[in-house]
């Protein structure tokens, strides 16, 4: 297990490792869950934001952070109408966001991971509408409302599915 | 500058990695000229290939496993009371074919009135059904994904629908599954029609997937509750078909002069689970535009006295004669709920359509292919008489526009009539025989 220099006690900076099944079988089970299930709940529920978010703060570690995302995100933009790369950039920079906290801060805690999803599921959404009004053209509309339940919705959501994905992670 | 890279290696990183998805992203923006609307470009587009292929049959596999297990315990759950819905149903079958009559009526009404203004209209001709097997997966767009690709035909703009009514249009084709892009999608639009006020006007989705109509002048009156259908005029729905019901109609403050008129679909779009993909529509104009020709008097007196010489067969103004016409081809149109059905056979030849210029009810006639006057329909109503007979050989042109005459007692013969005689579509049986025995028989109530 790799470990790194922090302001937090040893245990927070653990750099998780997954094997490579749940690496790629997980990001995609997130995906197919996402576009096979037509519930109400998944269009305020965010699978594959969850997801990225999880093993970006799990690895502790930027560029594997944000590649994660892009690759989650671009697979996702596959799904919608729209060009490939606004989901992917999105995801990217959550990724970037999610590893470079994690080193920072205490993410285990089911506290920080609800606020920290908040948190995130605002930023992924303001950058998607930024890049969707500004390069492409589109006409998104900010509804604060849905954005709320949104994020409270994702940062519940990944109190639960946190846990459960912990299982997963490599210990020597 | 060793230490620059290496102390800023992950804002740097990040840096490369937007720089390019965001050229990427404005590769696809940017699209080359004459690019159909829905593709991007060759790169992005595989990737969206690749990925729904290769989720493709994961999704198909899931879908039908669901059904199975959903329509097995429909089949045990049905049989329970099949004896009690089979009663009912029977008690349906007998009303809606008294209703059909009546429907058939109006229908070759419809059919009298389009070839007198010469419409052409589009009917679908062939459809495909597919089972839905995705969503889009995001409030920022809505899009299905179908289990039917280019290998069962379909192409892009191709329209799907439900029975209930309008779902959207096919966006990208892949060859195992499409993409269909629903109403609601704001990047959507269709045109309609509203149906009693006759306003027409495009709807189209919002960012909140609802459907809006915008270009509606604030001083008509619209009315909740208020059916709208699609008008035909894009191109890409049929005309007639359900889009939805007016549910709200509100001055628009941003847009002042125009009403904002809310939708609630007539198809369920958040629950699809079936649809069908029209892939192939037919232009009725052939069959409309087979009546009105005009015609000269001689010709028809040629054709009915044996005492005039019969005009050539082979010559274009002569109708009558038997010629089929070129344009006079079978129009199926299969599942269209004007046609019933009666459609898939031949149509009659343009001339042999239209024995009156007016085509006027009692002017019409019911000649097959060869020109002789079809048999009554029904064998079982020889209602031949005389007095009716008159009616088919007014050749003066004293239009009868008499459409009591012109319905049968029972309406049987119209379900057996000929398609593409829908100018002739006046089930006048008395004109039959009347028509083919020309000379005695016409000239005998005389």
């Amino acid at each position: 297990m790799n470990s790194s220099v922090s302001l937090t006690s040893r245990e927070e900076i653990e750099v998780h490792r997954f094997s490579w099944p749940v690496s790629i079988g997980i990001p995609l089970l997130a995906i197919f869950l996402q576009v096979f299930l037509n519930q109400s709940l998944m269009k305020v529920l965010d699978l594959p934001l969850l997801v990225t978010i999880f093993f970006a703060v799990a690895r502790r570690r930027p560029i594997p952070g944000m590649i994660t995302g892009a690759l989650i995100g671009t697979l996702q933009d596959a799904w919608t109408g729209h060009p490939i790369g606004l989901f992917g950039i999105a995801k990217t920079i959550v990724g970037y966001l999610g590893s470079s906290l994690g080193v920072k801060v205490d993410v285990d805690n089911p506290g920080s991971r609800f606020l920290m999803t908040f948190a995130f599921v605002l930023i992924h959404r303001f950058v998607y509408m930024a890049i969707s009004l500004q390069l492409v053209g589109g006409s998104e509309a900010w509804i604060w409302s849905h954005m709320l339940l949104s994020a409270l919705v994702n940062g519940l959501a990944a109190v639960v599915l946190f846990a459960a994905l912990d299982r997963f992670k490599l210990r020597n | 500058m060793e230490n620059f890279f290496t102390r800023y290696k992950n804002p740097l990183a990040l840096m490369a990695v937007l720089f390019i998805q965001v050229v990427a992203l404005a590769t696809q923006v940017k699209r080359p000229e004459g690019a159909k609307p829905g593709s991007t470009g060759s790169g992005t587009r595989l990737i969206r290939v690749w990925t729904v292929t290769a989720f493709t049959p994961v999704e198909k596999m899931f879908v039908s496993t669901g059904h199975f297990f959903r329509h097995g315990w429909h089949n045990y759950a049905d049989l329970r009371d099949a004896r009690q819905q089979n009663k009912e149903l029977q008690d349906e079958v007998a009303r809606l074919q008294m209703e059909q009559v009546r429907l058939k009526q109006d229908a070759d009404q419809a059919r009298r009135l389009q070839v007198l203004l010469d419409f052409k209209e589009n009917f679908i001709s062939k459809t495909v059904a597919a089972q839905v097997i995705a969503f889009s997966g995001t409030e920022q767009s809505r899009l299905i994904t179908i289990d039917k690709g280019s290998r069962d035909g379909l192409k892009p703009d191709m329209a799907v629908i439900t029975p209930d009514g309008i779902v959207g249009k096919v966006k990208d084709v892949f060859r195992l599954s499409s993409q269909v892009l629903l109403i609601n999608d704001h990047d959507s639009g269709a045109g309609v029609i509203l149906e009693n006020s006759r306003l027409q006007g495009i709807v189209k989705g919002t960012p909140l997937g609802e459907l809006q109509i915008n270009d509606i002048m604030s001083d008509e009156k619209v009315e909740p509750g208020e059916h709208v259908i699609t008008s035909g005029g894009d191109r890409i729905y049929p005309k007639g078909y359900s889009v939805g019901t007016v549910i709200a109609s509100t001055p628009d403050h941003d847009n002042d002069p125009f009403l904002v008129i809310k939708i609630k679909p007539a198809a369920d779009l958040n629950r699809l689970e079936e649809v069908l993909v029209i892939t192939e529509m037919a232009d009725s104009s052939h069959t409309a535009s087979a009546g009105p020709e005009p015609m000269r008097a001689a010709d028809i007196l040629s054709q009915r006295l044996p005492s005039v010489p019969k005009v050539d067969p082979n010559a274009p103004k002569t109708p009558g004669a038997g010629v089929p016409a070129p344009k006079a081809s079978p129009t199926p149109a299969k599942g269209n709920p004007l046609t019933t059905g009666t459609e898939q056979k031949p149509a009659v030849s343009s001339g042999q359509a239209k024995p009156l210029a007016t085509g006027t009810p009692a002017a019409t006639s019911t000649l097959n292919k060869t020109g002789e006057a079809k048999k009554p329909s029904s064998a079982g109503q020889p209602t031949a008489t005389p007095a009716n007979a008159t009616g088919a050989v007014a050749i003066p042109a004293k239009p009868k526009p008499t459409p009591k005459k012109s319905v049968t007692p029972a309406g049987t013969p119209d379900s057996t009539q000929q398609p593409g005689a829908a100018p002739t579509a006046t089930p006048q049986p008395t004109a039959t025989p009347a028509a083919k025995q020309p000379a005695t028989q016409q000239r005998s109530p005389r």
